[in-house]
Parts: structure tokens; C-alpha cells; sequence
């Protein structure tokens, strides 16, 4: 088992979000973090989904994604192959000693303090998922009375789009990939 | 041209070439009702919507064509949800059209309110809630699409009452734009000649056909493959009737009730040519020890089947009319130049295992009347355009065992989902599709009992079909579950033979009953039930309740351990070890 990020370029239609989590759950796929958002497209939306399963089924989950009718695409991150962010805000308990301790952190992560209480402040930090836990781990000696985190977004690398005609590797169709007439969608 | 929505409905219906549709009336469904009145669609009203959803399904079998339910909100569209989830495990074309609550009304529990396209969602292949009546035709058009392209299956459109009053300007979309939507209909010939060299070197080839072949309209493409090849072919539950029974290349029904010869050739294989078949576990008995030694090429449309179970060494993808066609020309120029392999060795065995293992009963003159018996005889009176429905249960596998099938489309049964209360309201269907042929449901008396009612539909719409009840006074295929696996602790299995009198109930219905309990009985019903065409007519076959299906692989086993007799029983010494259903 292990941790793989993929990006769905999906029609904007009432129901998707559902249609997708929904076939997450049928299928017994946990989900680890999905993040939805609009895209340089009209009418398109992208969500980047972190899901924990072996590679094996992980083709099953890019196959039966690809099924849905208004999953345009999908895009398998390799590792090391994506700029993958995420944001976090974390509102920490920070009174006496604290207070200067917890800036100095932010200040070290170089994030920023973007709500500050008698008691309490709350610190904003993106960037690599490894960082913010770092991050996270570090904060929550202090005692973190609240904590949101969007989820992590992902872009390949390079210059190509997701949209662009063979541009990008789309879900495996094993014996399908090849053919000139494979568009990648629906069955 | 201004028209309500529910006109829209109605002229897109048309557009799509719908000639019949079955449902049912309500509130929010009524505006859509009256234009039926003038459309050219013929509805027939059916007595609960699961007959009418399962008749549009065996209106899909029988024609290829696609099937239309209709529904109101609420619980006419909860009613549909079994018949969808059935069309859907059997990639069953049809579009069910529902009627809901006023769009301003949507989600504030109004009366007869039901999410109907959340609740469907995970049993169709795609669903619609239209909430502006510009875009009736626009949607029709794209269920009609999703339903009959790619790997068939159900869509739903739900339909709020306000969209189907409202106005629009009526337009009919020259096509469909469904970016997300592109099915791979083309296979991959550099695939193909790969396949085509699997199939040159194998020295104990099977062909593996599944429904696909059916709804891909594939059949003589897989004839031509087979003969062309002399590879031996199964016929999965779905696929009865894609390759001729009486061929001597067919080896019959693979699986968990499967002929001998086809489980076992299929275990002995070197190479499985998969086509339009999805490596069930049905059919594949325990998979770990499935076909241990075969390669597998595995041609379907949907690519997320393939891989699924069982890893394919040559996979391909696209539509079986296509693949298979190519896949012959190829063999055959491969094989005009290095001839055809010797498969001599392998026929033979086949045919010696045939010999060996035949499908069996004994039908004891003056003993109890035996269901296979019953079975054998209808197919002896009838020919072979005869269209066969069945139920679920110990019928199911006895009507696809001992049927003989020349044609496709001359069965149609729900496999995937295993529903009970299918046979009847899917006859119903098919006749209604193929109003010149016979249709025969062959119905267990528990499934019978589930859906009975559209007999009340057959009679008043004159659409009438014969229902050959294998009553057995049980749930036998539970029973016999209970009897192998639970040491005969029966349990929530029997039904009686005479409660209800199906005689007396197919009366009541406008139908005519008859019954035979002895073996000596059966001819003479048979012939006077075939002689009734104006009537539906409901056959009480009093068979033994001890009959047990046979071949049997039990769940989770391994196809090896096929069992083809009551004597190759063994106890089952733990009862926890017993299969799962
Ligand atoms: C709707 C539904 N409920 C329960 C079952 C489980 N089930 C499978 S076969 C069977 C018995 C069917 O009895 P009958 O129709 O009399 O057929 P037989 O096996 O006796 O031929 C049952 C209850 C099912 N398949 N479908
Ligand atoms: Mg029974």
C-alpha cells in the first residue's frame, strides 16, 4: 500500500464531486485528501485526489474513474514527476515563553501569522505535504486548538497541459494506450 | 415550434426511434402522460414498476434495441432501482425516465420526494436531473447515447414536474457532445496480431465467450474465429446461444453449474481467448487455481474489466464486432501461410471427457417428475427461434443446461445480479419486442411469486407468453445450499406446491393454467400450452423437491474440485468452512 496522487480533469456538473467519492467508497478506496477547484477551462474542473492502495488497484481506481461520464481525464503522478502543494492553517495556544517560540518556527518555515489572540496564534504555511507535517509536528507541542489543511493540489512538471493531446500519459487502458483511435474516456 | 417539456419528452422519445415503453402513472409523472396520448410511443401499463423496469431489459435482450421505463418520484422511482442495478451488473441497454417533485420543491421532502439520482447513482451507468425544459431533447438524446454505446447499461432521467409543464422551443441536437464520453470501439491490430500468434502456438485453446459477443453483435465474427481456428468455445451464462449448443466445437456452459467438459477445459487450457467476458467468479471458481496454465488474450470494450481478476497477456481493447473481425483475417492469413496447428490431440480429449460426463438425470417412469425432464421436453416442442427467459435459482442453470440454443437473443436471464422476479416482466418484454416468436419464461416458484403480477399486464395488453413454472415447493437452490454446506438444517426454505394454485391464479389473471405432475403428464401440456397463442399461459410443472443441481463447484473452490453427481458429495465436516452465496 502506498500513497499515490492523481489529478481528474472533470466537467463542472451538479453530482460529480458525488459521482467521484461515491465510486471511491462503492469500490472500498480510501481516500486520502481530495481537493477540487476550477481550472484555465470553462466548465472544467480539476480535482487531485491522494488515494492509499497498491498499484494494482490503483489502475482499477484510474479505470473506473475514466468510466464516469463527465471525467474528462486522468493524470497518474509519479513520484517526483509534479509540483504538489498544499495549505494549512493551524490556530496554536501561544501565551508567555510560547508566543515567541511558535514565531520563531514560523519564521524558520518562513509562514505567516495571520491571526493573533491574546492566547492564541494562528499560523498559515504552504508548500510540500512534508512540510507542513513537519511543520504540523513541530506546532503541536504547543497544543494546536484548531487545524485545516486543503488538501494537496498537484501540476506535472514540464510544459505540457493535462488537456493537450498526448500530452500527458492519461489512465492506463492496458492494450488501448497505443491505438490511435484511444481518446481516453467512457466506456 | 413551442412545446411543454413533456411534449419535448415525447418527440425525443420518437427522435430515438422508441416504439414501446413500460411504467407506471403518478403525480409528478401525469404532465408527461398526456402528450403520451398522441405520441407514436406505445406504452404499455405494467403492475409495478420493477416489471416494468425488468420488461424494458427483456425488451433490450430480445431486440438489441434499447428499453424505456417510465416512473413518477418517490417510490416509482425507488420501485425501478432493482431493475436498474440488474441492467447494470448485465450492461442491459435501457433508459428509465422518472418523474420528480417541482424544482423548487427539490429537496425539501415533499410528498412522493426521493433523491432518485443520488440514490441510483452506483447502480447506473449514468444519470440525469434536467432542471430546465430546453434541455429535455438535449438529455433523451445523451441516455439514449451513454445507454446503447460502449458497454451497455441503464441511465436514468429524472425529470421534475415544472420542467415537463414549462414551455421551450423545441430543437433536436444533430449529435451528442459528451467530451468525457468516448468509448474505444477500434481495437489495436498490433494487439490482435499478438493474439493471432497465441492462437497458432496453443496447443489446447479455448474460446471464452461472454455476453459481450451478444451485445456487440458479434456473433458470426466469433462463428468464422472458431471455425476458422478450430478452437473449441464456452458459453458463459450470458452468452448462451452467441455459438450454436449443437456445434461440435461447443463445449456448453462454463462455471460454478457448468458442463464438465467446458469447466475442465478451461482448467486444462493453454490459452484462453477471452471475448466480451469478465472472469466472474462464477465462472472462475477460486481464482488462484483458475486455468493455472493458460495465457490469457482478453478483448473488451470496457478496459477496466480487463486486468480486473486475471492478468491478461495480451489485452485488448474495443468492441468485439471489431476485434474478433480482425482477429480472423489475421489467423486466417497467418494460418493460408503456415497452415493450421494439429489440435487433433486436444479434440479429442474433449470429446472423450464429453462422452465421459455428459449432463445427467434420471427420470424414473413411474417416480416423481424430474425439473430437467420437464425442461427437455419444452425444448423438444419447441424451435429454435423460441426465446427462453428465466428466473434465479436451480431452474436458471437447469433451463441453460438442457436448452439447446441455435440463435442469440434466444435467452435472456439476470446473471450478474441474480434477481428473482426477473422472468416474468422480462417475457414480457421480449414478447412485446418480438411480438411473431414464442417466448417461454421458465420460473422457479419463488421467483414466480415475486412478480407475478404482470400476468395482469400480459392479458390486458394482449401480450401473451408462456410461464413454465419448475415448482419444486422450495427456495431449491437455497435448500440445496443448506443441504451441502449447513448438513441438512433447512431453514427458511419451503414454500408448499399449492399455496397459491398457479392454476387457479394464471385463471384469475386471464391466463390459462395447467399442470402436470407426472412424468407421463408432461407431453400432453406441453402441446396444449403451445397450441394457446391468444393467451398467456402458466404451466405448474410438481417436480421432485429433492433435485439437485448438478455439476457444482461451491463457492470459493477451486474449478478442479468440480462435483458432477450426488455421489461425488463429501460431508462437510465444519460448517463455518461453508461457501458464501
Ligand atoms: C430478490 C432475491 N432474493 C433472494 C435471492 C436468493 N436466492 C437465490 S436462488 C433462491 C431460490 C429461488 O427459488 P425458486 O424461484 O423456487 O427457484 P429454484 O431454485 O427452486 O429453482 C433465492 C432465495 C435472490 N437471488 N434474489
Ligand atoms: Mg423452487
Amino acid at each position: 500500500m502506498s500513497l499515490h496522487t492523481i489529478s481528474v480533469l472533470v466537467e463542472d456538473k451538479p453530482g460529480v464531486l458525488t459521482r467521484v467519492a461515491g465510486l471511491f467508497s462503492a469500490r472500498g478506496y480510501n481516500i486520502d485528501s481530495l481537493a477540487v477547484g476550477p481550472t484555465e477551462a470553462e466548465g472544467l474542473s480539476r480535482m487531485t485526489i491522494v488515494v492509499h492502495v497498491e498499484s494494482k488497484s490503483l489502475e482499477q481506481v484510474t479505470k473506473q474513474l475514466n468510466k464516469l461520464i463527465n471525467v474528462i481525464k486522468i493524470l497518474e503522478h509519479e513520484p517526483g514527476t509534479a509540483v504538489e502543494r498544499e495549505l494549512m492553517l493551524a490556530k496554536v495556544r501561544a501565551k508567555g515563553d510560547a508566543r515567541a517560540r511558535v514565531m520563531e518556527i514560523a519564521e524558520v518555515f518562513r509562514v505567516s501569522i495571520v491571526d493573533v489572540t491574546k492566547t492564541t496564534l494562528t499560523v498559515e504555511a504552504s508548500g510540500k505535504p512534508e512540510k507542513l507535517e513537519a511543520l504540523r509536528e513541530l506546532l503541536s507541542e504547543f497544543g494546536i486548538v484548531e487545524l485545516s489543511r486543503t488538501g494537496r493540489i498537484a501540476l506535472a512538471r514540464g510544459d505540457r497541459g493535462i488537456r493537450e493531446k498526448g500530452g500527458l500519459r492519461v489512465a492506463r487502458a492496458v492494450g488501448a494506450e497505443d491505438s490511435p483511435e484511444w481518446t481516453g474516456g467512457g466506456v | 415550434m413551442k412545446v411543454s417539456g413533456a411534449q419535448a419528452l415525447f418527440k425525443a422519445l420518437e427522435g430515438e426511434g422508441v416504439d414501446i415503453a413500460f411504467g407506471i402513472p403518478g403525480g409528478a409523472i401525469l404532465p408527461a402522460y398526456d402528450p403520451l396520448i398522441e405520441s407514436g410511443v406505445r406504452h404499455v401499463l405494467c403492475r409495478h414498476e420493477q416489471g416494468a423496469g425488468h420488461a424494458a431489459e427483456g425488451y433490450a435482450w430480445a431486440t438489441g434495441k434499447v428499453g424505456v421505463a417510465i416512473a413518477t418520484s418517490g417510490p416509482g422511482g425507488c420501485n425501478l432501482v432493482t431493475a436498474l442495478a440488474d441492467a447494470k451488473m448485465d450492461s442491459v441497454p435501457i433508459v428509465a425516465i422518472t418523474g420528480q417533485v417541482p424544482t423548487p420543491a427539490v429537496g425539501n421532502d415533499a410528498f412522493q420526494e426521493a433523491d432518485i439520482t443520488g440514490i441510483t447513482m452506483p447502480v447506473t451507468k449514468h444519470n440525469f436531473l434536467v432542471t430546465d425544459p430546453g434541455e429535455v431533447a438535449e438529455t433523451i438524446r445523451e441516455a439514449f447515447h451513454i445507454a446503447r454505446t460502449g458497454r451497455p447499461g441503464p441511465v436514468l432521467v429524472d425529470l421534475p414536474k415544472d420542467v415537463l409543464v414549462n414551455e421551450t422551443t423545441w430543437s433536436w441536437p444533430d449529435q451528442v457532445d459528451l467530451p468525457g464520453y468516448r468509448p474505444t470501439i477500434k481495437g489495436n491490430m498490433r494487439q490482435v496480431v499478438e493474439a493471432a500468434k497465441l492462437i497458432l502456438e496453443a496447443k489446447r485453446p479455448v474460446l471464452y465467450v461472454g455476453g459481450g459477443v451478444i451485445k456487440a453483435e458479434a456473433t458470426e465474427e466469433l462463428y468464422e474465429l472458431a471455425t476458422v481456428g478450430h478452437l473449441p468455445v464456452v458459453t458463459t451464462l450470458m452468452a448462451r446461444g452467441a455459438f450454436p449448443d449443437a456445434h461440435e466445437l461447443c463445449l456448453g456452459m462454463p462455471g460454478m453449474h457448468g458442463v464438465y467438459t467446458a469447466v475442465t477445459a478451461m482448467q486444462k487450457a493453454d490459452l484462453l481467448v477471452a471475448v466480451g467476458a469478465r472472469f466472474d467468479d462464477r465462472v472462475t471458481g477460486k481464482l488462484a487455481t483458475f486455468a493455472p496454465n493458460a495465457k490469457i488474450v482478453h478483448i473488451d470494450i470496457d478496459p477496466a474489466e480487463i486486468g480486473k481478476n486475471r492478468r491478461a497477456d495480451v489485452p485488448i481493447v474495443g468492441d468485439c464486432k471489431d476485434v474478433t473481425a480482425k482477429l480472423v483475417a489475421e489467423l486466417t492469413r497467418r494460418q493460408d501461410e503456415a497452415g493450421i496447428p494439429d489440435r487433433s490431440p486436444w479434440l479429442e480429449q474433449l470429446a472423450a471427457w464429453r462422452a465421459e460426463q455428459p449432463l445427467r438425470y434420471d427420470q424414473e417412469p413411474d417416480g416423481p417428475l424430474k425439473p430437467q425432464y420437464a425442461i427437455e421436453r419444452l425444448r423438444a416442442h419447441s424451435d429454435g427461434d423460441t426465446i427462453v427467459v428465466a428466473g434465479v435459482g436451480q431452474h436458471q442453470m437447469w433451463a441453460s443446461q438442457f436448452w439447446s440454443f441455435e440463435k442469440p437473443r434466444t435467452w435472456i436471464n439476470s446473471g450478474g445480479l441474480g434477481t428473482m422476479g426477473f422472468a416474468v416482466p422480462a417475457a414480457l418484454g421480449a414478447a412485446a419486442g418480438q411480438p411473431d416468436r414464442r417466448v417461454i419464461a421458465i420460473d422457479g416458484d419463488g421467483c414466480f411469486q415475486m412478480t407475478s403480477q404482470e400476468l395482469a399486464t400480459s392479458t390486458t395488453e394482449k401480450i401473451p407468453f408462456v410461464t413454465a413454472i419448475i415448482n419444486n415447493a422450495y427456495l431449491g437452490m437455497v435448500r440445496q445450499w443448506q443441504e451441502l454446506f449447513y448438513e441438512e438444517r433447512y431453514s427458511q426454505v419451503y414454500l408448499s406446491y399449492d399455496v397459491p394454485d398457479y392454476v387457479k391464479l394464471a385463471e384469475a389473471y386471464g391466463a390459462v393454467g395447467l399442470r402436470a405432475e407426472r412424468p407421463e403428464e408432461v407431453d400432453a401440456v406441453i402441446e396444449k400450452a403451445l397450441s394457446v397463442d391468444d393467451r398467456s399461459v402458466v404451466i405448474d410443472f410438481r417436480c421432485d423437491a429433492n433435485e439437485m443441481c448438478f455439476p457444482m463447484v461451491p463457492a470459493g473452490a477451486s474449478n478442479d474440485d468440480i462435483i458432477t453427481g450426488p455421489e461425488g458429495l463429501q460431508p462437510q465436516d465444519d460448517p463455518a468452512e461453508a461457501p458464501i452465496a
